[in-house]
């Protein structure tokens, strides 16, 4: 078994997977404290033949498995190849980050663009509005596409944005607008990214957290003017990549 | 640590012993820590580590002598304060503490929270009256090369004295001749403190001692990058942290204890005798400076498999790249002439029209056989920020791989910086592969 482990700064993705490249194992937990032990124990029972970690959280666990790390632009880059082989642009938005990838045509990368530490295009503002607006994360996604009116979040910091979104509730605006207002940021900024590439590209895979809301898939793509598809399994895509690369390495 | 030893003095500079201790301590730990772990470190780095740990002591205590004598001792922000007219004075010019986290929450309190964190970070140090070089300097020298500052200095004044340079933001011949003005007015100002005019053959003198450690700060820049071997003989940290002392030290103390490294370097070139393993990507970094204690970039790169062999930054390439040309000065006014040069030539951000600084860079890359680029540059550093398109843009023309990064001294965001620079040497190590 080839594993690849993910440590993000929320949540901690394991995925093993047979020298056929199938996925034989899969697993979401929340990143606590000393997460380097909790994998290790799951891991305790398991045959590894090869393991590679990624993510936030990734050297850590070195010092608990002596394994190698790689980036998680890298692990990214090779989940998208193995999921459709012709990508050539990753978009992935995490709960702290927000990537734009573009891709060579061997599952290694071109370039890549990352945001700057600041939360506001992140996961993590999505969720504080869903919370704010007092809808779960799936309500929060696809309420959007009812908007009947096109506003804007004009804010580039999170906390300054939440406070924009608190005077769009003191003025009466729908649920369905202000979601729209709040995924329409993202998106924007999430097309400037990519499009500092000055992008050719056709092929474009949604990952991360952010590939399970259609709403921002359906902005980004309106945006871009092109086809935005989800991966599938997007939460694991990091860890695939990663065990997909110690199978590779072994 | 030996600041308990000065504590007397300290105190009379009126420097928050207490406070100033439990910083100094951090800061020291901070540097064993990272520094003094090194493996294979040169052994002439011993006297950088023992300045290290005397950085606010026995340093402080020679500049008080100074002082007792009625020599200059003058802080400054920037390469641009003539510190050769200073040392011909007999004085000192240092650089004052601004690179700490520290301080900025103090800061804060009267300044606005979207400036630069290092002008933050060094006006807290004035308000916690925690560095004892700010505590010991009879002028702070400002200049006027970002907005920020210059309105700063005005705030800062109200603390402390403060004097300001006016540095133009344009070449032109009628820039120049103000510059040279202004020149003159910074010698009248060391005049004013030593109550004595400072002679034709002073200024010369310290023209000569400057000039003799910016050579061996460019024996180093050689030794680090232009030898033409895989072989890097001292680590980025290690040589970042010279340079960031180079603004602190006695030059002529400082010049000698360096021309010994580099003594020691040229012989583990020789050996093969490099820090770093074969064909480990070679970075340079573009952009603001890392003032003293800030090695976060350094650190990222270290441990990611990466080896940084110069920096274009202020703390830096930039600020030991030209001497002043004195060989055939036999008057003041053309040795006026000769400094604004000098200085003039300095391809700082500020200036507009800046093209000078892209080809110097551009010529870096190639001279010094480099692998990638890192424009690095503080949060709302807007010249150094909005010169990143056009910097970057140059770069992409010649295909030559670049990352942009924009930090600031709080360590929240190590983590993402050390993803981004990681992904970086990956992709530059895949270019490698398929080159082969």
């Amino acid at each position: 078994m080839y594993w690849g482990i993910d440590i993000g700064s929320t949540y901690t993705k394991i995925c093993g997977i047979d020298k056929n490249l199938n996925i034989i194992d899969k697993e979401v937990i929340p990143t606590i404290i000393d997460q380097d032990e909790i994998v290790k124990k799951y891991l305790s029972n398991k045959e590894v033949k090869m393991l590679i970690s990624t993510g936030y959280g990734r050297d850590m666990i070195k010092d608990a498995l002596d394994f190698p790390t790689i980036s998680e632009i890298k692990a990214h880059s090779r989940a998208a190849y193995h999921f459709q082989n012709s990508a050539d642009m990753v978009i992935d938005l995490g709960g702290q980050d927000c990537k734009v990838i573009k891709l060579d045509s061997n599952g290694g990368f071109i370039d890549f663009k990352m945001n700057d530490k600041c939360a506001a295009g992140t996961g993590k503002f999505l969720e504080i509005t869903a919370n704010r607006i007092g809808l779960n994360y799936e309500e929060f996604s696809t309420i959007g596409f009812k908007a009947d009116k096109e506003l804007s979040i004009s804010s580039m910091c999170a906390v300054f944005a939440e406070s924009e979104v608190v005077s769009l509730i003191s003025k009466k605006e729908s649920a369905a607008n202000i979601c729209y207002a709040v995924h329409d940021a993202i998106a924007s900024r999430i097309a400037s990214m990519a499009n500092k590439f000055a992008t050719t590209s056709e092929n474009i895979i949604f990952t991360g957290g952010g590939a399970l809301n259609p709403f921002l898939i359906h902005l980004v793509s309106k945006k871009l003017n092109k086809k935005v598809t989800a991966s599938t399994q997007p939460q694991i895509s990091g860890a695939l990549g990663a065990a997909l690369i110690a199978c590779e390495i072994d | 640590m030996s600041v308990h030893e000065h504590k007397k003095l300290l105190e009379e500079l009126g420097v928050d012993v207490e406070r100033h201790a439990k910083m100094m301590e951090m800061g020291y730990e901070g540097y064993k820590n990272q520094f003094m772990s090194q493996t294979n470190r040169p052994k002439a780095m011993e006297y950088f580590d023992w300045f290290m740990s005397e950085v606010q002591g026995q340093r402080i205590a020679e500049i008080n002598e100074l002082r007792k004598n009625k020599k200059p001792a003058i802080g400054a922000f920037c390469i641009f304060v003539p510190e050769e007219i200073i040392v011909g004075a007999g004085g000192a010019c240092f650089g004052l503490c601004g690179g700490s986290p520290a301080t900025i929450a103090d800061a804060e309190t009267e300044l606005p929270r979207n400036i630069c964190p290092l002008i933050k970070s060094a006006y807290g140090f004035k308000l916690q009256k925690t560095c004892a070089y700010t505590q010991s300097a009879d002028f702070i020298y400002g200049e006027t090369t970002c907005e920020a500052k210059k309105k700063t200095w005005e705030l800062l004044n109200k603390h402390h004295p403060v004097k300001v340079m006016n540095i133009p933001h344009m070449k032109r011949e009628k820039d120049l001749k103000m510059w040279k003005e202004e020149l003159s007015e910074f010698k009248e100002h060391m005049e004013e403190i030593t109550k004595k005019p400072l002679t034709f053959e002073e200024m010369k003198n310290g023209v000569k001692i400057v000039n003799e450690k910016r050579f061996a700060l460019q024996r180093l820049d050689r030794l680090r990058s232009m030898n033409g071997s895989d072989v890097i003989p001292i680590s980025a940290k290690d040589a970042l942290f010279i340079t960031q002392i180079s603004f602190l030290d006695d030059p002529i103390r400082f010049t000698q204890k360096l021309n010994d490294l580099c003594d020691e370097l040229e012989q583990r070139v020789k050996e093969n005798n490099s820090v770093y393993k074969k064909e480990t990507p070679r970075l340079m970094v573009l952009g603001t400076p890392f003032a003293l204690p800030n090695w976060k970039l350094h650190t990222a790169v270290e441990t990611s498999g990466g080896a940084i062999v110069n920096e274009e930054s202020c703390i830096g390439h930039r600020y030991y790249k030209d001497n002043v040309d004195i060989d055939e000065i036999k008057d003041e006014d053309s040795l006026m002439e000769k400094l604004l040069q000098k200085y003039s030539s300095v391809d700082c951000a500020c200036f507009t029209p800046n093209t000078p600084r892209i080809d110097k860079i551009l010529q870096m890359y190639k001279d010094r056989k480099l692998d990638g680029v890192i424009y690095y540059s503080l949060s709302f550093c807007h010249t150094y920020n909005v010169e990143a398109k056009l910097v970057t843009d140059a770069l992409e023309k010649e295909g030559i791989p670049a990352l942009v990064i924009e930090s600031d001294y709080s360590p929240e965001d190590a983590g993402q910086i050390k993803t981004r620079v990681e992904a970086f040497l990956e992709s530059i190590n895949f270019k490698k592969m398929k080159k082969n």
